[in-house]
């Protein structure tokens, strides 16, 4: 296949599409929202990322990880540490460097340019905390996709715990702009906040670069599920031995998809971290694994635009509850009050889910295949 | 048969097996009497915390192993049978019995093995309704829904925990429910009777499993499911019986752990959803698999690898990694003998 002009240019349609709907998101939808629905889009977003990268580990090639938070992790700990010590190198502070981009409207500052350099430094930093989380995820996954599903879960399961106790166990992180220029770069790397959390990083995850990723999130799955590769993984998860004999390398594979899940989830993190203006390994533990799994299960184990439209329910219903709970707790006495119950909301749609309709809401299909239902057999 | 070491031949047949166990007393004797030498003392601690962690890591342990011997997969909802386990102790002897849980107060002496059988029997109870409600409608469907489900349970369980009308949200403390009497001293160590009772108890619970296991009919059912469940049951043994006999059986002794768990550390008992537990739980499965998952005595093994091995590591590494040690040997295991150390291996026919 020859890669003309033309063709590069149709493949990048959907990217240049999903940046369109982005820089729209950013100018006009922002403004206009307010600070919280912005919040809610951002999360949206980051969640979006979360859950189509395990769905390209835990729907197509069917394996079950469920330390995806940790990759999360080290992502975002990478990522803010770029952009933190990064910015103080090149600015002398850790504020926001960036063009018109990475200012959300009233904080004013609107005025300069589209891109600057703080900008560059953002997408670099995202860009490297995908890379660190892939070989993180190259690291777990040799060893234990040689091995059957649930021990995966537990080796990713301990995993997430032993980032966790890593990054909770770093060095204090430096804050005086003296002490910062005196030490090395190796050694800043290790100056990562312990149990306190990494803070104060520059809030560059607007609504233009959560969505833009989200777009290349989207259209990277997207394709590999359409291509051979993505055939290749859907032939281990419905049967690993016959894929094995019809000469797919099944652990080689399993390892590629589990490296590419894992560079996403670290471009979720570094979002992640440059979105709320820290990164806490404490907040980031199983529970969170969870979270994106019940947005994949639900989904549909398998489905790009189904775990698209979970992890966008899943993220709405929290702050939907919440209100609902609070406003029917003001009618209550105190000792009466109706407690968050949102995970056992959850847990009973898993349960409940497996036992009716165990493929998820669209299983393997897209929402758009569903025009052409009637030419399709239900798979198994 | 004349034997070149004269010690040996006037020795009863038989009587071989016995000599390392009368050097372990003789050794265990000169621990006592040797005074508070601190490398000594140090070790001892160590090795009897270790001993006694490894303990209830193995009892947890029985239950992962013993369900996924039967119905391979991973029961998550297992560590959260545990937790209940501690909080229906702290539930009965502090609401049911009226036991004060303040600091300092004292329990007649059958509290304690009251509350113990309480705890097994409703635990379980959970767990023949866990199996029927939650795992039974998916006994022909593939074992990733059904460790989803286990992760649902375990997510619904934690979570109903922490309602107010169950135990709430906070950490409580438990009453001591077995004085605190020091039995004597080894090398300069105290030994409390908590941790002989805990000891104990898990030393006879895993022989009492062991017979169940290997002497009785039932057992023999258990074995023959796990060995191959549609011969098994052509061959007449009730499978659905079997299944929810081990789910009850793994459950109570979960919640035996949990019971000895709050008695040795009471102020462990943290709020149901609290991390904690979890990572108990985790740990009790890591010994599972270290053992050689679906391998009853793996499990045993397993747990008390574990528990010596956390504690080792706490007491002369770095105690910050205490999980690390644990997950790192999950992961040796893995990578080298990936049947445990007692399991075997099998081959996926086509």
């Amino acid at each position: 296949m020859r890669l003309g002009v033309g063709t590069l240019l149709r493949n990048l349609a959907p990217l240049v599409v999903g940046v369109a709907l982005a820089s729209i998101l950013h100018f006009w939808i922002q403004p206009a929202s307010g600070a919280f629905a912005t919040k809610v889009l951002v999360d949206i977003g980051i969640n979006v990322i979360l859950a189509v990268s395990l769905t390209l580990v835990n729907g197509f090639t069917g394996q079950f990880s469920i330390g995806h938070a940790g990759f999360m992790c080290v992502g975002g700990y990478v990522a803010a540490a770029v952009t933190y010590y990064g910015s103080h190198r090149l600015y002398g502070d850790a504020f926001l460097h960036g063009g018109v981009l990475s200012w959300t409207a009233g904080q004013g500052g609107v005025a300069g340019p589209l891109l600057a350099g703080g900008d560059l430094l953002f997408v670099v930093a995202c860009l490297l905390g995908g890379l660190a989380a892939a070989v993180a995820g190259y690291v777990v996954g040799l060893p234990s996709l040689r091995l059957r599903g649930d021990y995966l879960a537990i080796v990713t399961l301990g995993f997430g715990e032993i980032v966790r106790v890593l990054f909770q166990s770093t060095q204090p992180q430096l804050f005086l702009a003296g002490e910062i220029q005196s030490q090395s770069t190796w050694r800043l790397g290790t100056m990562l906040g312990g149990a306190l959390g990494f803070t104060s990083v520059p809030f560059y995850s607007t609504l233009f670069w959560v969505y833009a990723f989200v777009a290349l999130t989207l259209l990277a799955t997207y394709r590999i599920k359409q291509s051979g590769y993505g055939r290749a993984f859907l032939s281990i998860r419905e049967d690993e031995v016959a894929a094995e004999a019809m000469g797919v390398h099944t652990t080689r594979l399993k390892v590629r998809a589990f490296v590419l899940s894992s560079f996403f989830a670290g471009l979720a993190g570094a979002l992640f971290a440059h979105s709320i203006g820290s990164i806490n390994a404490g907040e980031l533990g199983f529970q969170k694994s969870f979270d994106v799994i019940i947005m994949v299960v639900l989904g549909g184990m398998g489905s790009i635009s189904g775990s698209t439209l979970a992890a966008i329910i899943l993220t709405i219903l929290p702050e939907v509850l919440r209100t609902a709970t609070e406003h029917v707790n003001r009618y209550l006495p105190e000792s009466y009050a109706l407690p968050d119950l949102r995970m056992i909301i959850y847990s009973l749609a898993l349960i409940v889910m497996m036992i009716v309709r165990p493929q998820g809401l669209f299983g393997l299909h897209e929402i758009w295949d569903f025009r052409k239902k009637a030419r399709r057999h239900e798979g198994t | 048969m004349g034997s070149v070491f004269p010690g040996l031949r006037c020795a009863p047949p038989g009587a071989a097996i016995w000599r390392p166990l009368r050097g372990l007393g003789r050794g265990l004797g000169a621990l006592a009497v040797c005074p508070s030498y601190v490398p000594v003392t140090k070790l001892v601690q160590t090795l009897l915390d270790g001993l006694a962690v490894g303990g209830l890591y193995a009892l947890i342990a029985l239950g992962y192993t013993m369900v996924y011997g039967i119905l391979k997969f991973i029961n998550f909802a297992h560590s959260d049978i545990f937790v209940l386990g501690a909080w229906i102790s702290w539930v009965f002897a502090v609401r049911v019995l009226g036991v004060p849980d303040s600091a300092g107060a004292t329990a007649p002496g059958w509290t304690g093995p009251l509350v113990f059988l309480v705890a097994m029997t409703a635990c379980g109870t959970a767990g023949f309704l866990i199996e029927r409600f939650a795992y039974k409608p998916l006994r022909n469907a593939p074992r990733l829904n059904v460790l989803i489900t286990a992760i649902g349970v375990s997510l619904l369980l934690q979570n109903t925990g922490q309602l107010r009308v169950f135990f709430g949200p906070y950490p409580k403390s438990m009453p001591l429910l077995v004085p605190d009497v020091t039995l004597g001293y080894l090398a300069g160590v105290r030994v409390p009777l908590v941790d002989v009772i805990v000891l104990g108890t898990v030393v006879v619970l895993m022989l009492g499993l062991e017979g169940l296991i290997f002497r009785t009919k039932l057992g023999r059912g258990m074995r023959a499911v796990s060995f191959n469940t549609s011969l098994a049951a052509l061959m007449g043994v009730n499978v659905s019986a079997v299944i929810s006999f081990t789910f009850v059986l793994g459950s109570a002794l979960a919640a035996a752990a949990g019971f000895l768990f709050v008695m040795k550390y009471p102020a462990g008992l943290k709020q149901p959803a609290d991390t904690s537990w979890m990572m108990l739980g985790l740990k009790a499965f890591v010994a599972a698999v270290v053992g050689g998952i679906g391998n009853v005595r793996g499990a045993m093994l397993g747990g008390m690898l574990i528990g010596l091995l956390e504690f080792f590591g706490v007491a002369y590494f770095e105690p910050l990694y205490r999980d690390v040690y644990v997950f790192s040997l999950l992961i040796l295991v893995l990578l080298f003998r990936p049947t445990g150390l007692l399991g075997r291996a099998t081959v996926e026919k086509v």
